[in-house]
């Protein structure tokens, strides 16, 4: 059966460096993610994704494939649970006049599964909150609005 | 956000969404099938919805596929709902959904 691929686009008035570093400093996403990324960022390394209340538990993790500052990060992305199952998480940084193009692709997805259901949920959400945060200084996770 | 508004304000437009959100990952040629449209009109309702950040093109080879990106649309919804409402209002849209069927 085909693997099913998602992309995911967002522009934010930012610089690549301060967009790869939201993407990788677990202070930066547990502001906007909810979660802490945790990771020595070497290939090959193990990366996960924790929950900030209960930090043994992970609500994705995986190894990192190719990790270039500040253009490019790619992950092997799993369930702790479910480790078998393998997914994979690429994100491009491109640089723009005065804002960055940031493109998740998840791929490698297997089609109607729960993970796909739930990166298809979660993915828009996320990234919402990153623009938010970098441009506002304030992630959604604050009952705040903000401008699009 | 004009952009979005603009180019989901047609009928076409969103039936394009509406098949890349059933399949993700089309050609041109893939989403002419069943179109009531010209090829040329399909390439240019692409080509807005593109510029809206609503569909993202990504190169496999030599073909090109088109994905639906539901990013800007979220960007819009939490503008106006906030992190609580959230769970209510899926609810509430299930509830609906199964009232009345998978009809949209």
């Amino acid at each position: 059966m085909t693997k099913a691929t998602q992309v995911y686009v967002t522009y934010i008035r930012s610089t690549p460096e301060k967009v790869w570093d939201a993407l990788t400093n677990p202070e930066m996403t547990r502001q906007y993610w909810g979660h802490s990324i945790v990771s020595d960022w070497n290939p090959g390394s193990a990366w996960s994704l924790r929950r900030i209340s209960d930090p043994n538990f992970s609500a994705a993790c995986g190894k990192v494939v190719e990790c270039s500052r500040p253009e490019r990060l790619v992950l092997t992305w799993s369930k702790p649970q479910d480790p078998s199952v393998v997914s994979r998480a690429s994100f491009d940084i491109e640089k723009l006049e005065d804002a960055v193009r940031l493109t998740v692709t998840h791929d490698e997805l297997e089609p109607a599964s729960e993970m796909l259901r739930g990166t298809s949920r979660g993915w828009p959400i996320v990234l919402s909150s990153l623009k938010s945060l970098l441009e506002t200084g304030k992630g959604l996770d604050s009952d705040k609005l903000f401008r699009c | 956000m004009d952009a979005v508004f603009r180019a989901l304000a047609d009928e076409g437009r969103r039936t394009l969404l509406d098949r890349l959100h059933a399949r993700n990952g089309q050609t041109l040629n893939e989403l002419c099938e069943e179109m009531d449209m010209s090829r040329q009109a399909v390439a240019k309702h692409l080509g807005i919805l593109e510029e809206a950040n609503l569909v993202v093109v990504q190169w496999r080879g030599r073909e090109k596929l088109h994905y639906l990106n539901p990013v800007p649309i979220n960007e819009i919804a939490e503008r106006w709902i906030g992190k609580y409402e959230r769970n209510r209002l899926a609810a509430l849209s299930a509830l609906k959904q199964a009232l009345e069927g998978d009809s949209k």
